[in-house]
């Protein structure tokens, strides 16, 4: 960036004093005695002092002229949203009835400056304008069986009950009497001096939890944890820490819509999408990768990482022992980091076996350093609204640094408390991980099942809660536009939001995210039967 | 390789003083020079010569970029020689610091410890216990309320017993708004009315609930401001506000400063200054940040001075970010006036877009370790904005049913607030006094957890130096963590912010005892 903006300044000084050479007879006036300077011995250095100061004068001058331009609006705002009371000095009053209009013109909010990051956030996709609709007008079967049914958040609602039983019995215990010689949440949880990165009972609980879910093959040390509420600020924490504003992550698309939050909006950093596409069932592919990266690097953007999601988000497959194998040699030879977002790691419910990536560095353990590991607590246990998710790396400054900016996104004591009852109680927890595996599939594939005979295929998929299906069929273009119709026919006729491919940054258009983990059985008809509408007013 | 070589090689020759081959190009030079093109070629040249000289610069930076990952692929890419690898890059990662890049901000703020927050470590290593461990640090740098704490208690125990639904089953599963659930923000509108006088109404709308005040000040920083701007800041300030506003927001803190002898009132001219020396330097000014109770002061903005912010705040056209997270934490003679108080009485005349204020529990109900922090503004854009941010700190539906519930008992929150104060003005005035016998004086307070004590007489260099000086005396000698004043930005040496929420009645001997320790070793050594 510097070295461009150095570029353009030297060419425009000449341009600057030749216009001056050719003006009026003041300039010559300036000129004149300026040869005679330039003839003698001088020369050379004069010419070469007077164009920058030319140069800098002009530099001056806008940068006088910008500010006053940035003054100008704020002297007025007051004047303007309250008809002129708080202060009336006439001086200052008659002076300023000129800008007015000026400022009218430039900026139609007259209050105070926002920041230009928050007006960047203005601008909704439809994946956000999906979720408004579908929250002002929910379905319900009995009460509100017109209303919106809501099949665009990755929430899990098909184990609640088993949850919910857990809750009755053990919440007073829980949360209460665990602090021991303390009433209420234990001495630790009430009082401030609890840790923002999580307590260390938490941790723990995590690490073994998670070491069960790969079988025992890869032990979790508790002090490489972080602990964070949610996974949005666990990407975004490790967006801070790994790339600098302007940066880039390579992010194999369709991928998540809240990574674009995550990943982006405060750290400043870009996502390159790396097109996964359907003929290999949007696994993905190294080649692309590397070309992606190469891409990046000619426009002169810097590449710092990969963020990938295992199992993938919208469409749900899961990577490969060899793929997460070449994405370790891959990032070795560019010498970038890895995010590897496993949040739904414990939802997976196909034939093929999840890999983390922890096991893949449990065996070549020199490349520890650039792999950093989200682990989505709450969302395993099918209860998000807990926010409750794990950052675990081996890099000591990135823990150094995650731990300190866990601060503004820390997790709340009572949480914590019944977190780590909840873990702790191995017997729940792997009852409850083979119930959720066993819904998930039955669900999965009596969703994908129905799907198939509208005519609507979907990607083939392991894990996650989303079936992501093919509808090009039902577009009436074959385009981004098209798509987005459809979705808007589905939200506002068939009254099914779903998450359009777009939102996911998907390259074919024409495929749509439904999470079936909100559903019920006896929602899977409904849904069918308001598809089937659509799909007979297409044809 | 060869490339860049080219342009160094270039610019060299080009340099005039000595080399034969520099005159060749001199020469004919000379003699345009002196021809009539003299302003224009001797302008040109010049430019070439910088123009060379930054694409030179550049190709070197990026061969620079190059050189440590040029390294792996060529053995990764020839099979036999795969083997080499591992033991290579076992090597690069940990002989040298450069293995894999880590963020500017990383790197600074993996390093950036004031004492503050050394104090808070060390004293959470080895922290005091009256039967486990009396030798060990009293930690008093917290701005913790442990008063009334068995109150807190004993109402969860009934919440627990009680059957109340609470935590359970309602909305577990689902993805809530993640600036909070309508419920929290009404029971929270009716706790805030409570606690800010009983005057001012809060409307839910305007609320934006964060897991903790640390992010709605973050939060905040980031609509209001961008990278590189400023908001003034009167000193002694919370030492928390550096994280919050400059790590990720990269907003800057101007100190205003304020003096003992205004006791460490803002002034208004002061604040004008720090303004237009900001201005002056090129520095955006974007808002002013106070807090009210002050942090570690504990004294509180008056009515007139809240006008003249917001005058000021109107003038300049900046924001005014308030914080009043010790609200409801007083116990002086003074009357707490919030700011939304005068926006509500003077609601025409003020442009209430440009007020922001910040309320958590943490300090009043003592609820740190449950993180629920409100942004309170009446600016729809920075609502809007703030409400997406909100995912990035959201407080978990467990602990916003608790709070719900808690806030909605009526009466155990009105038992709670005088119990608090009570005791907080009996702690107060005994540790007052006792420190006043041993020499040492308070800045007047009326609000917040804090002494705010003057030292000065204790240091040696009267400076920064000899207070970190005497801060180390206070941890080794005493074992006591207290917050030294440089924390705080505070421009005279000597002053110690002392929490005294953290200790009961009868510790308060203990404490003075050992802070006399330290005030005996300063005399003796002096």
């Amino acid at each position: 960036m510097t070295t461009k903006e150095n570029k353009k300044p030297p060419p425009s000084p000449p341009s600057s004093s030749s216009s001056t050479s050719g003006g009026g007879g003041t300039a010559m006036r300036v000129i004149v005695p300026l040869q005679g300077v330039v003839q003698g011995r001088g020369g050379l250095f004069l010419g070469s002092v007077i164009p920058c100061a030319l140069y800098y004068l002009f530099q001056l001058y806008v940068k006088t002229r910008t500010r006053h331009r940035f003054n100008s609006p704020p002297t007025s705002p007051h004047s303007n949203s309250t008809p002129s009371p708080s202060h009336n000095n006439l001086p200052e009053l008659s002076v300023h009835p000129r800008s007015l209009s000026r400022t009218h013109l430039s900026s139609p909010t007259p209050s105070a400056f926002l920041s230009g990051r928050a007006a960047s956030l203005a601008a909704d996709s439809p994946y956000y304008a999906g979720l408004y609709k579908a929250a002002e007008n929910p379905y319900h079967e009995v009460d509100n069986p017109e209303g919106v049914i809501h099949l665009a958040v990755g929430d899990n609602k098909i184990c609640v009950d088993l949850v919910e039983d857990w809750m009755e019995k053990n919440l007073s215990g829980a949360v209460l009497e665990e602090g021991g010689d303390f009433p209420g949440i234990g001495i630790t949880g009430i009082s401030g001096c609890q840790p923002f990165d999580g307590v260390m009972k938490l941790k723990v609980a995590v690490a073994s939890f998670m070491s069960q879910a790969v079988d025992n093959s890869v032990f979790f040390n508790p002090s490489q944890m972080v602990i964070t509420s949610g996974v949005d600020p666990a990407i975004e924490i490790l967006s801070f820490c790994l790339a600098d504003y302007g940066n880039a992550f390579l992010v194999p698309t369709p991928h998540s819509p809240s990574f674009d939050g995550a990943a982006k909006w405060r750290t400043g950093v870009e996502i390159v999408p790396v097109p996964c596409r359907s003929a290999d069932n949007f696994n993905l592919n190294i080649a692309a990768l590397d070309q992606a990266f190469n891409q990046a690097k000619k426009r002169g953007q810097k590449v710092r990482g990969i963020i990938i999601t295992n199992p993938s988000n919208p469409v749900g497959n899961l990577l490969s022992h060899e793929t997460l194998r070449s994405l370790l040699d891959f990032a070795r030879e560019k010498n970038i980091h890895i995010i590897s977002n496993e949040i739904y790691a414990g939802s997976t419910y196909g034939n093929e076996e999840f890999v983390s990536m922890a096991e893949i560095l449990e065996v070549e353990d020199h490349d520890r350093e650039r792999v950093h590991i989200v682990y989505g607590l709450s969302d395993d246990i099918s209860v998000p609204s807990y926010k409750a998710c794990v950052i675990y790396s081996c890099n000591k400054n990135v823990l150094a640094a995650a731990k300190k900016l866990a601060r503004l996104s820390s997790i709340s004591a009572p949480t914590q408390q019944l977190l780590t009852s909840m873990l702790s109680d191995a017997r729940f927890m792997q009852n409850f991980i083979e119930i959720n595996r066993l819904r998930l599939q039955k669900m999965c594939q009596a969703f994908v099942a129905r799907l198939k005979q509208l005519g609507i295929e979907c990607a083939r998929s392991d894990g996650g809660f989303h079936c992501w299906a093919d509808m090009s069929a039902l577009m009436r273009s074959y385009s981004e536009k098209g798509e987005l119709e459809l979705w808007d026919r589905l939200l506002n006729v068939a009254k099914i939001n779903v998450t359009p491919g777009t939102s996911c940054h998907c390259i074919e258009p024409g495929w749509f995210g439904f999470c079936f983990t909100l559903l019920s059985e006896k929602d899977i008809p409904v849904v069918v039967e308001r598809l089937q509408r659509i799909s007979e007013a297409t044809k | 390789m060869t490339r860049t070589r080219e342009p160094e090689s270039k610019s060299k020759t080009s340099s005039p003083s000595s080399s034969s081959t520099g005159m060749k190009l001199i020469v004919p030079l000379q003699g345009v020079v002196q021809g009539r093109g003299g302003i224009l070629l001797g302008s040109l040249i010049p430019c070439a010569l910088f123009y060379f000289f930054q694409l030179y610069l550049k190709k070197r930076r990026r061969s620079n970029d190059k050189h440590p990952s040029s390294n792996p692929p060529s053995p990764s890419s020839s099979f036999p020689e795969l083997p080499r690898t591992p033991s290579r890059s076992n090597l690069s990662s940990r002989g040298s610091l450069t293995g894999v890049r880590l963020s500017r901000l990383a790197t600074t703020i993996s390093d950036d410890d004031s004492a503050y927050y050394v104090g808070l470590n060390r004293a959470s290593r080895d922290p005091y216990h009256k039967l486990t461990n009396p030798d060990g640090i009293i930690q008093l740098g917290l701005s913790d309320n442990t008063l009334s704490l068995d109150l807190i208690g004993d109402w969860m125990r009934k919440w627990g017993s009680g059957g109340d639904d609470g935590l359970s089953i309602n909305g577990i599963a689902t993805y809530q708004a993640f600036d909070g659930v309508d419920e929290l923000k009404l029971a929270l509108s009716d706790f805030m009315h409570q606690v800010m006088g009983g005057s001012v109404h809060f409307d839910t709308s305007n609320m934006v609930l964060t897991a903790g005040a640390t992010p709605a000040i973050e939060i905040l920083s980031f609509c209001l401001a961008d990278h590189g701007n400023a908001f003034l800041v009167p000193t002694p300030y919370y030492p928390g506000f550096d994280r919050d506003v400059k790590w990720r927001p990269g907003v800057d803190l101007i100190p205003v400063h304020c003096r003992s002898a205004d006791n460490f009132n803002l002034s208004m001219t002061a604040l004008e200054q720090a303004y237009s020396q900001a201005r002056k330097r090129g520095v955006k000014v974007r808002g002013i940040l106070v807090s009210n109770p002050s942090n570690p002061v504990g004294n509180m903005l008056t009515q007139d001075m809240l006008y003249n912010l917001i005058d000021f705040a109107e003038d300049k056209n900046i924001h005014l970010i308030v914080d009043e997270v010790f609200a409801g934490s007083t116990y002086g003679s003074e009357k707490f006036v919030s700011v939304a108080e005068i926006l509500e009485s003077d609601s025409e005349y003020i442009d209430n877009r440009r007020i922001h204020i910040i309320y958590g529990l943490s300090k009043d109900l003592a609820l740190a370790g449950f993180r629920v922090g409100v942004i309170y503004s009446f600016n729809k854009n920075v609502l809007a904005t703030a409400r997406k941010l909100c995912r990035f700190s959201s407080i978990s539906a467990p602990t916003q049913r608790l709070v719900t519930s808690m806030l909605s008992d009526k009466k155990f929150i009105q038992d709670y607030f005088e119990t608090n104060r009570n005791r907080m003005r009996q702690v107060h005035h005994e540790f007052v006094d006792a420190l006043s016998k041993i020499g040492i004086k308070c800045a007047k307070s009326s609000g917040g957890m804090f002494c705010w004590a003057d030292m000065s007489g204790l240091i040696k260099p009267y400076s920064e130096k000899g207070e970190l000086e005497l801060w180390e005396k206070f941890m080794s000698i005493a074992k006591i963590n207290i917050t030294p004043g440089s924390a705080c930005h505070c421009i005279e040496p000597g002053w110690f912010r002392i929490c005294f929420t953290t200790m009961s009645l009868d510790e308060i001997p203990l404490v003075i005892e050992r802070i006399r320790r330290v005030v005996e070793v300063c005399k003796s050594s002096s």
